[in-house]
C-alpha cells in the first residue's frame, strides 16, 4: 500500500517529465515506424516479384533483427553520433523485417485466380497493385506492422542510453538509482503504450473488407500524425550541452546538487555511460557525468573540472578486511597498506586506461606497477593459510585485486585465492559478511552512502570531507560490521564533470563554478 | 473476326501448344475441346495476350494484337473463368463493375447495367451488396458471368466457366446462359473438357490433342466424318447421345416419312428439336406419333419411321 501510495505521489510530482518522456516515446516509436512502413513496404513489394532478391533481402532484415538491440545501438554511435538520429535508425532497422516479411507473405498469399482475373479484366500493373494485391495483403501487412509497433515500444526504451529521451530515462535511472517509483513510473506506461497500440491495431486488423480501403488511405496518416509527437531536441551548436547517466540526473550528488548548490542550469541529455566519453571526444557532448579515474579519461583527452563546493563525496579507494581475518593474520595489515600513497588519481587513470582502452591484462598491468615501484616481490608459495580475496565486475578492481595478491604471496607465506567479478557492491559485500570472502578494495562514498545509507544530516555534518568521511565509515563498520578499512591507496574515484581538454581551455572553464559563470554570461 | 496464325506456345520443357491455326467467325460458339493438358487454357489465353505466343499471330477484326496495348484489348474481351476470379473485397455489384469502370462509365449508367445483369442472370437484388463469400457457387458463377458481359464487349472468352459446379448447377447456369440475347449475339471462344457441354453450346468444335488441332468442324462434322482414330475413340464413349443430340429434325426431313394415315394421339414437335428430344416426346407422353412442321409442309411421324430416317442420315453423312 505504502508503496502504491508513493509511487502515484512519484508520478504526480514528475508529470512533466513523465508526460515529456511519454510522447518523445511515442514519436521515436512512430517515426522510425513511419520510415520503415516507408520503405519496407516498397521493399516487400518488390522482392514478391523477385524470388531471388526475396532470400536476400529477407535474410538481411532477419540478421539485423537478431542484433542484440543494445549492440546496435552501439554500433549506430560511431556513425551517427548521439541523439534522437541514431535511435530512430536503430528502431527502424528492427522494425524492418516484420514489416517486408508480411508484406511479401500477404502479397504473394493473395490468389493466382484473382490476380489473372484482374489482369483478364484489363487492370494495369499499378492497378493490380493498389486496387487487388494490396487491399487482399492488407490485414497482413497489418499484422507485421503490429509485431513492429511492440518490438519499438519496448526497444525505444534503450534510447535513453544514447540520449535520445523516452520512458527509458526513468526505467534505467530507476534502475541505477535502486529506485522502484522511479523504474515503474517509466516500465508502466511503456507497457500501457505497448499494450494499447497493439489493441488498437488489432481492431484494425478485424475491419471488415468494405472499410478496407478506407484504412488503407488513414494508416499513414495516422502514422504521420503519431510521429509528430516527437520534438526532435534542438541541439543549438553555440551553446554547450551535457550529457548524464541516468544515475547521476537522480542523484542529490548529481545532477539534483549540479542545480541546487552551484546553480548550473544546463541543457543536458540523458545517455549511458557506455556511450558518453566517446560522444564528448566526438563534441556531440560537451559535458559530461563520469567517474575520475576511468581510463577514458586519458583516452578521449578529457579534464576533470574541479568540484570546488565539495558536492561529490569522495570515493577513496581503501583496502576493506575482515577483522576476524585481520586477529588471525596480523602480518597482513602491513602488506595490505604497501600500496597507501603510491596511486593517485593520474596513476590510477593510467593504469585504467591500459587494461581498458589498451586491452592490456590486469594482472600484467598489476605486475609491471609493483616492479616500478619496487614493491614486487617472487612468491614465497608457503602454505600458511589462504586468504580469499574479491572484487567487483570492473577494471580498476581487477589491477588492485591483482596487486594485493602479488603482495601477500611474495610477503608473507599466506596462500591466495581470488574471486573476481563479484557484481556490484551488495554482492562484494554480502560474500564478506558470509565469510565467503576475506577482502576487497572498497570506496569511501560507497561505504556511506550505499551500505551505511548515510541520512542527508549526516552528509552535511561530514562535508564530504575526506578524512571525516573516511573515519567515519571507518568507525561504524567496525561497530555494525565488525569489518575494518585499512589505509587510503590515495586515489579518489569519485563523480566528476569533465569536458575536453581543449575547450576547457579555450573556454577557461576549470572548476564548475566556472562552467556556471560561463553558461550564466553566454545565455544574457 | 479472330485469326490465329500458326501460333505456339513454348514453356521451359514442353510445347503447350504447337503452331495452330484457326478462325472464329462473328456470333459464332467455338468451342475449345481436348483432354486435360492438351493447351486449350494456354490457347485461349493467348487471345487475350494473358500468354504471350512464342510464334504465329492473332487477329482480331484484322489488327494484330500483338501492336495494341495489352490493357485496352483485354478491356474489349470479356473473360470468365471456372474458378470465377471474383475479387474478394468487392461486392458483387462492384465485381460486375469492374470493367465499366476501367471505362470511365458514369454512377448512373453503371447501376443501370448491374442491375440489368443481375436480372438476367437470375440474381436476387439483395445480393447487390454482398461479398462473393455469402454466395453459393452457382451464384459466384453468375456474377463471373455478369461481369463477362458488363461492358457489352464483342468478344467473350471463357475457360470451363461451369466446370467447378455440380452437374445439376451446370445445367441450370449453361441453360440460362444459353438463353440470353449475348450468348446469341456475341462471339464466344469457350474452353471446356466436357463433351456433352460441347455439343450442347458450339456452333464449331476445336478438337485439341498434345497442342495439336486434330480436328475442327461443326459437331456433326465430328462425329460423323471424324478425321482420323483419335477423333472417332474421342465420342465412342457417349456417341449414341451424341449423335442423337445434334441431329434435328429439320436435318432428317429430307428420309422423314409421312405417317398421316396414323390414327392415334400425336403431339406438337418444333423442326429445330433433336432425336434425343423427340425420342424424349415419345416416352414421356405416351404418343405413337409426334407432328412437325418445316416450309409449310406437315408431316406426322412415328417412332419407326423417326428411327429409319436417323439410319439413312448416318449412312449418307
Ligand atoms: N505457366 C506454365 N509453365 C509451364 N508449363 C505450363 C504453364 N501453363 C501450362 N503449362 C503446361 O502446358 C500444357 C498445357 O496446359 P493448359 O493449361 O493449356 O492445358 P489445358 O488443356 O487447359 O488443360 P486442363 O483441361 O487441365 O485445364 C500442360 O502440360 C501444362 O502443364
Ligand atoms: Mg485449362
Amino acid at each position: 500500500m505504502e508503496q502504491q501510495q508513493s509511487l502515484w505521489e512519484f508520478i504526480v510530482q514528475q508529470r512533466g517529465k513523465l508526460l515529456d518522456q511519454t510522447i518523445a516515446h511515442i514519436g521515436l516509436t512512430f517515426i522510425s515506424l513511419f520510415i520503415a512502413v516507408l520503405i519496407g513496404l516498397p521493399l516487400g513489394i518488390f522482392i514478391a516479384r523477385r524470388k531471388k532478391a526475396a532470400a536476400i533481402v529477407l535474410n538481411i532484415a532477419g540478421i539485423l533483427q537478431t542484433i542484440p538491440s543494445i549492440a546496435l545501438l552501439g554500433f549506430m554511435i560511431p556513425l551517427l553520433g548521439i541523439g534522437p538520429l541514431p535511435a530512430i535508425t536503430a528502431l527502424f532497422l528492427y522494425a524492418l523485417l516484420p514489416i517486408i516479411r508480411n508484406t511479401y507473405t500477404g502479397i504473394n498469399e493473395v490468389d493466382a485466380t484473382v490476380l489473372e482475373a484482374a489482369s483478364a479484366m484489363g487492370f494495369s500493373k499499378w492497378q493490380i497493385l493498389t486496387k487487388v494485391e494490396l487491399p487482399l495483403a492488407f490485414p497482413v501487412i497489418l499484422a507485421g506492422i503490429r509485431t513492429a509497433t511492440v518490438i519499438n515500444v519496448g526497444v525505444a526504451t534503450l534510447a535513453a542510453y544514447i540520449a535520445a529521451g523516452g520512458l527509458g530515462e526513468f526505467i534505467f535511472g530507476g534502475i541505477s538509482l535502486n529506485n522502484t517509483n522511479m523504474i515503474l513510473a517509466g516500465a508502466i506506461p511503456a507497457a500501457l503504450l505497448a499494450m494499447l497500440f497493439d489493441f488498437l491495431l488489432s481492431r484494425v486488423q478485424k475491419i471488415n473488407l468494405k472499410k478496407i480501403r478506407v484504412a488503407v488511405v488513414l494508416m499513414p496518416f495516422i502514422i504521420l500524425l503519431l510521429s509528430s509527437f516527437y520534438v526532435i531536441p534542438s541541439f543549438e551548436k553555440n551553446k554547450l550541452l551535457a550529457g548524464f547517466t541516468p544515475e547521476f540526473m537522480g542523484r542529490q550528488d548529481g545532477y539534483l546538487g549540479l542545480k541546487s548548490v552551484y546553480k548550473l542550469n544546463i541543457r543536458n541529455v540523458v545517455i549511458s555511460d557506455a556511450v558518453m566519453y566517446k560522444a564528448a571526444y566526438e563534441k556531440k557532448l560537451d559535458i559530461i557525468s563520469g567517474y575520475s579515474t576511468d581510463g577514458r579519461l586519458r583516452a578521449f583527452d578529457l579534464v576533470i573540472l574541479n568540484d570546488d563546493k565539495k558536492i561529490f563525496p569522495p570515493y577513496y579507494a581503501a583496502p576493506l578486511i575482515r577483522n576476524d581475518v585481520l586477529q588471525k593474520y596480523p602480518e597482513i595489515e602491513n602488506v595490505l597498506n604497501l600500496l597507501s600513497g603510491k596511486i593517485n588519481d593520474s596513476i590510477m587513470t593510467e593504469l585504467n586506461y591500459e587494461v581498458d582502452y589498451l586491452r592490456r591484462s590486469p594482472e600484467a598491468v598489476a605486475k609491471d606497477f609493483l616492479i616500478k615501484n619496487n614493491l614486487y616481490r617472487q612468491p614465497r608459495n608457503g602454505n600458511k593459510g589462504t586468504i580469499h580475496l574479491g572484487s567487483k565486475i570492473f577494471g580498476e578492481q581487477y589491477i588492485l585485486i591483482n596487486m594485493y595478491s602479488m603482495l601477500i604471496k611474495g610477503y608473507t607465506d599466506l596462500n591466495v585465492d581470488t574471486k573476481t567479478g563479484l557484481g556490484g557492491t551488495k554482492i562484494c559485500f554480502d560474500a564478506m559478511t558470509n565469510n565467503q570472502i576475506d577482502m576487497y578494495p572498497e570506496y569511501t562514498g560507497t561505504g556511506l552512502l550505499a551500505i551505511l545509507n548515510a541520512s542527508s544530516a549526516t552528509l552535511n555534518q561530514l562535508k564530504q570531507n575526506e578524512d571525516s568521511v573516511y573515519n567515519y565509515v571507518a568507525d561504524q563498520f567496525k561497530k555494525k560490521y565488525n569489518l575494518v578499512w585499512l589505509k587510503p591507496i590515495g586515489f579518489n574515484n569519485a563523480y566528476a564533470l569533465m569536458m575536453r581538454r581543449q575547450q576547457s581551455n579555450e573556454l577557461n572553464v576549470h572548476s564548475i563554478s566556472e562552467l556556471t559563470d560561463y553558461i550564466n554570461q553566454s545565455q544574457n | 473476326m479472330i485469326d490465329a496464325k500458326n501460333i505456339s506456345k513454348k514453356f521451359k520443357q514442353q510445347t503447350a501448344v504447337d503452331a495452330i491455326s484457326f478462325s472464329v467467325n462473328e456470333g459464332e460458339n467455338f468451342v475449345l475441346l481436348g483432354t486435360s493438358g492438351c493447351g486449350k487454357t494456354t490457347t485461349l489465353k493467348m487471345l487475350n495476350r494473358l500468354i504471350e505466343p512464342t510464334d504465329g499471330e492473332i487477329f482480331i477484326n484484322q489488327k494484330n494484337i500483338r501492336n495494341e496495348n495489352a490493357e485496352t484489348l483485354r478491356r474489349s474481351i470479356g473473360y470468365a473463368l471456372q474458378n470465377t476470379g471474383l475479387f474478394p473485397h468487392y461486392t458483387v455489384a462492384e465485381n460486375i463493375a469492374v470493367v465499366p469502370k476501367l471505362f470511365k462509365w458514369s454512377k448512373e449508367k453503371i447501376r443501370a447495367r448491374v442491375e440489368e445483369l443481375m436480372i438476367k442472370l437470375h440474381l436476387s437484388k439483395e445480393y447487390y451488396d454482398t461479398y462473393p463469400n455469402e454466395l453459393s457457387g452457382g451464384q459466384q458463377q453468375r456474377v463471373g458471368l455478369a461481369r463477362a458481359l458488363a461492358a457489352d464487349a464483342g468478344i467473350l472468352l471463357m475457360d470451363e466457366p461451369f466446370g467447378a459446379l455440380d452437374p445439376i448447377t451446370r445445367t441450370r447456369v449453361r441453360n440460362d446462359f444459353k438463353n440470353l440475347e449475348e450468348f446469341k449475339k456475341k462471339t464466344i471462344v469457350l474452353v471446356t473438357h466436357d463433351v456433352q457441354e460441347a455439343f450442347e453450346l458450339a456452333d464449331r468444335i476445336c478438337l485439341m490433342d498434345k497442342g495439336k488441332i486434330v480436328q475442327t468442324g461443326k459437331p456433326t462434322e465430328l462425329l460423323f466424318k471424324p478425321a482420323n482414330d483419335f477423333v472417332k475413340t474421342f465420342f465412342d464413349e457417349q456417341r449414341l447421345q451424341l449423335e442423337y443430340k445434334s441431329v434435328t429434325i429439320k436435318m432428317l426431313w429430307q428420309f422423314l416419312n409421312d405417317n398421316g394415315n396414323i390414327e392415334s394421339s400425336a403431339t406438337e414437335i418444333a423442326a429445330d428439336r433433336n432425336v434425343w428430344q423427340a425420342l424424349e416426346c415419345f416416352s414421356l407422353n405416351e404418343t405413337d406419333a409426334l407432328i412437325a412442321h418445316k416450309n409449310g409442309i406437315t408431316k406426322k411421324i412415328s417412332y419407326a419411321s423417326l428411327m429409319n430416317a436417323f439410319n439413312q442420315y448416318k449412312k449418307a453423312n
